[in-house]
């Protein structure tokens, strides 16, 4: 039943000289949240920008091994980069809406993709704002700037924003680390009721989050996974000790 | 003790600044406004009537020509140095030190290297043509570098974001970016038009300073600057200079103002 | 509502899945490539158009400099329309310049400092827009207001024709302040603030803060808007031209008549010809080594101000 989404298999990293990442194995699935934990610098954001492809906008950044997404490789040459980020979309640390308004923040992706007509973006922009909970609170003011509303509901337009365009994977680098904890009481469930319709990968600081919302968790250390498992298994009987030692906040 | 005296100085020379340009303005005005008649706004010179409506024409025309292609290059090199270049490129270091020496250099250079080139080897002799692409040379640093100065400012997080929702370059740059950058843009377009409606060194030996309006684009003329310098050069005619004085100070104040209300925009869009 | 979601979801998919994963989305790949090569092509322009202007001013005029002799060019003391020596002229902007930014930029500095550190806010919403005021009036402008003003008092102060050296020079100090006060408040203001607060925690007073803390640490900042002020104040021509005299001849004085490098070329292009006008864009070479000196050094000192 388990359907394997994305698999990662060897991935070295460069920023220039720096190595990284160091050689990741690493397997996503269908319809869970993947979180990613680990001290600042060891790489999550790294790894994770690397499954849309992200890091090809960074100078100087190569990459080795490879990345598959359904059983493709995305770093082939056959591969339509604008397509492949419309099918795995990017959550943000910082809130990132665009200066417009919120229906045009929405309606920008499936613009993207060729949909023009009015009431198809109408239904969509609706759509999307209610799967990202945050329809109630704004369905009366779509036409204000999304830069006037909160931290909080602003992360929600961006999830919703993401959402707009159908994708497959949803990736999320530290969501709510920007947020005050209602706003992330509320991102947090929202995430949860998500995985029904798509495979979440979330990188977290926050080991409560992990282990309160994710299936599957993967610990990284200086460019390394350490260990892979399933969420509560590791946070209960993690095999190796580096883990041990930073689930129980011994270092990081 | 030192430091009342510095403070003392630093009032004084406050007040010199300011005072003189009040004194400059206000003098100006007085000598000029009365003689703002409407005979000096007929639509033909003639020597005994020197109308200034022509050189007032011929200065919009060469603004429209010199911004027309002056815009779209300066904005599109920003477009590569920004968003296409890789920082690091000795050509984009190269693009970067011609456009700083370009600004550096005084428009007489820019007068004689556009009587050299362009109306002498294109032989396209004193003409609007000649005149527009000198300016043209002129302008291109002030709008490079204010385009360059707002799509930096404009930030990553928002490309980040048009990217990752699939979006390509182009559409990121004109539907994401350009709309926040475009009051800094603004900007620089308008300092660049006082640029050339206060030019007159790079205009005399390129546009040349025929009193008529020009017929087409081969043809000579004279901007508003050139004729107060020829105006006040042949001394019978004093009154109207100060009036046309009078009417580039007005040229002037009206494109500050404009400028003031698109950084007014730009600090409020950057919230 | 849950229905309705996982309904369109579904549908969606199903929609998605119908598409082949990675097709080419060749009609924007090509249009991304031709306005990438737009871009490029405008981006060339700035240094094409200095390669041309440095050829076409340099292969008309140092023929001419060589054909004539170098020395006798530079060093030559007289110049009429047969014999081109331009020592005058260098010796007259290297004065005009010196005099206008030894007048202008302790103005101008201690200008800015009044506008970065004493100014109240009300006020500064008008000086501001002044600056920018004074930056935006036409040389020419300027010029004319010399000529009425400033001429005509030296005139009757000192004698003379009041076309001198030292109208050329007030004009010129004048000219520049506006150069100098926005790039010398800009290096003030950009000094971290708790280098004045560090200051006055330690007992010295808010003034002495400003002069002996917060000026010194912008003195890079300052010396570059010196350096602009010389290169504005070398480079400029119609204003130059209107008080200074122009008389061809060695420095007399500060009262009497002078010409520069620019003014040079202002005065004579309009009808040289042959040697002549080779000699005028010789002039045009030597002023632009100035320039290019005066912008090298201004490059130097910006890059090391960013370090
Ligand atoms: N653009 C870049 N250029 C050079 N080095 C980089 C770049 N981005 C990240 N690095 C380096 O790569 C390493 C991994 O960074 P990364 O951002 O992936 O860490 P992280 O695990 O996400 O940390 P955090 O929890 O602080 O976000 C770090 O040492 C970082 O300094
Ligand atoms: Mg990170």
């Amino acid at each position: 039943m388990l359907n394997q989404k994305i698999k990662v298999r060897d991935l070295k990293l460069w920023y220039g000289k720096f190595e990284a990442l160091h050689g990741v194995d690493l397997d996503i699935y269908e319809n869970e949240i993947t979180a990613f934990i680990g001290p600042s610098g060891c790489g999550k954001s790294t790894l994770i920008k690397t499954l849309n492809r992200m890091n090809d906008l960074v100078e100087n950044c190569r990459i080795e091994g490879s990345v598959e997404l359904d059983g493709k490789n995305i770093y082939s040459k056959k591969v339509e980069l604008n397509e492949l980020r419309k099918r795995v979309g990017m959550v943000f640390q910082q809130p990132n809406p665009f200066p417009k308004s919120i229906y045009d923040n929405i309606a920008f992706g499936p613009r993207t993709h060729g949909i023009k007509k009015k009431n198809e973006l109408d239904e969509i922009v609706e759509k999307s704002l209610r799967q990202a909970a945050i329809w109630d609170e704004v369905k009366d003011h779509l036409d204000r700037n999304a830069l006037s509303i909160s931290g909080g509901q602003q992360q929600r337009i961006c999830i919703a924003r993401a959402l707009a365009v159908e994708p497959d994977v949803l990736l999320m680098d530290e969501p709510t680390s920007a947020l005050d904890p209602i706003s992330t009481a509320k991102i947090e469930e929202l995430v949860m009721e998500l995985k029904e319709d798509y495979t979440i990968v979330m990188v977290t600081h926050n080991m409560q989050q992990a282990s309160r919302i994710s299936d599957r968790t993967a610990f990284f250390l200086n460019g390394d996974i350490i260990e892979q498992d399933m969420t509560r298994q590791l946070f209960t009987n993690p095999k190796e000790e580096q883990t041990d030692n930073y689930i129980s906040g011994r270092f990081g | 003790m030192i430091s009342k005296l510095m403070k003392g100085l630093v009032y004084a020379s406050a007040v010199f600044t300011f005072g003189m340009l009040a004194y400059l303005v206000i003098y100006i005005l007085i000598n000029g406004v009365r003689f703002l008649t409407p005979s000096l706004f007929a639509w033909n010179y003639s020597t005994s009537n020197v109308s200034m409506m022509p050189a007032l024409m011929t200065t919009l025309m060469v603004v429209a020509g010199t911004l027309l292609i002056a815009t779209p290059i300066g904005v599109f090199t920003g477009f590569y140095l920004v968003d296409y270049a890789n920082r690091k490129n000795p050509v984009v270091k190269a693009i970067g030190m011609a456009t700083d020496t370009l600004a550096g250099i005084p428009s007489i250079i820019y007068g004689l290297f556009g009587m050299l080139f362009f109306v002498i080897f294109l032989e396209f002799q004193f003409s609007l043509i000649a005149g527009i692409l000198t300016v043209t040379i002129m302008s291109l640093p002030v709008i490079i570098r204010s385009t360059e100065e707002a799509l930096l400012a404009t930030g990553m997080p928002i490309r980040q974001a048009s990217y990752a929702l699939g979006a390509g370059k182009l559409r990121t740059l004109f539907k994401v970016v350009l709309p926040v950058a475009m009051p800094g843009i603004l900007s620089g377009v308008i300092l660049a038009t006082g640029r050339i409606v206060g030019e007159t060194a790079a205009l005399m030996f390129t546009l040349g300073t025929a009193t008529n309006l020009p017929g087409s684009l081969f043809a000579s003329g004279r901007t508003l600057s050139l004729h107060m310098y020829i105006l006040s050069q042949e001394g019978r005619h004093v009154n109207e200079a100060y009036a046309t004085a009078v009417v580039l100070l007005v040229f002037v104040l009206v494109i500050n103002a404009l400028s003031t209300l698109v950084s007014k925009r730009l600090a409020k869009g950057g919230k | 509502m849950d229905n309705l979601r996982q309904g369109t979801i579904k549908e969606a998919k199903a929609k998605a899945n119908r598409q082949p994963p990675f097709k080419k989305a060749a009609k924007g790949n090509l249009a991304e490539k031709i306005m990438h090569g737009v871009f490029l092509l405008a981006a060339f322009t700035s240094i094409f158009s200095l390669v041309l202007i440095v050829i076409f001013i340099f292969t008309n005029g140092l023929p001419m400099m060589v054909e004539y002799g170098l020395a006798d060019f530079i060093f030559g003391q007289t110049w009429n329309q047969t014999t081109f020596g331009l020592l005058p002229m260098i010796l007259g902007s290297v004065l005009v310049t010196l005099g206008a930014v030894s007048i202008g930029v302790p103005i101008g500095v201690m200008t800015a400092i009044f506008m970065a550190e004493f100014c109240p806010k009300k006020l500064y919403a008008f000086l501001k827009p002044a600056v920018n005021l004074m930056a935006g009036i036409p040389s020419i402008v300027y010029g004319f207001f010399a000529l009425r003003i400033i001429v005509p008092q030296i005139r009757q102060l000192f004698g003379g024709p009041g076309n001198s050296m030292l109208a050329a020079i007030m004009l010129l100090s004048i000219m520049i302040l506006p150069t100098v006060i926005s790039l010398s408040e800009s290096a003030i203001r950009s000094v971290p603030r708790s280098y004045f607060s560090g200051s006055v925690a330690l007992g010295a007073s808010p003034e002495r803060s400003i002069f002996s803390v917060l000026v010194p640490a912008a003195k890079s900042g300052i010396f570059s808007s010196i350096v602009l002020g010389v290169g504005r104040a070398i480079g400029e021509t119609m204003a130059v031209v209107m008080v200074a005299g122009n008389q061809p001849l060695m420095p007399r004085g500060l009262t009497q008549g002078i010409r520069t490098l620019t003014t040079n070329i202002v005065m004579e292009m309009a009808y040289a010809s042959g040697q002549h006008r080779d000699a005028l864009v010789a002039t045009g070479v030597v002023l632009f080594i100035f320039i290019m000196i005066i912008n090298t050094t201004f490059l130097i000192m910006k890059s090391k101000e960013a370090k």
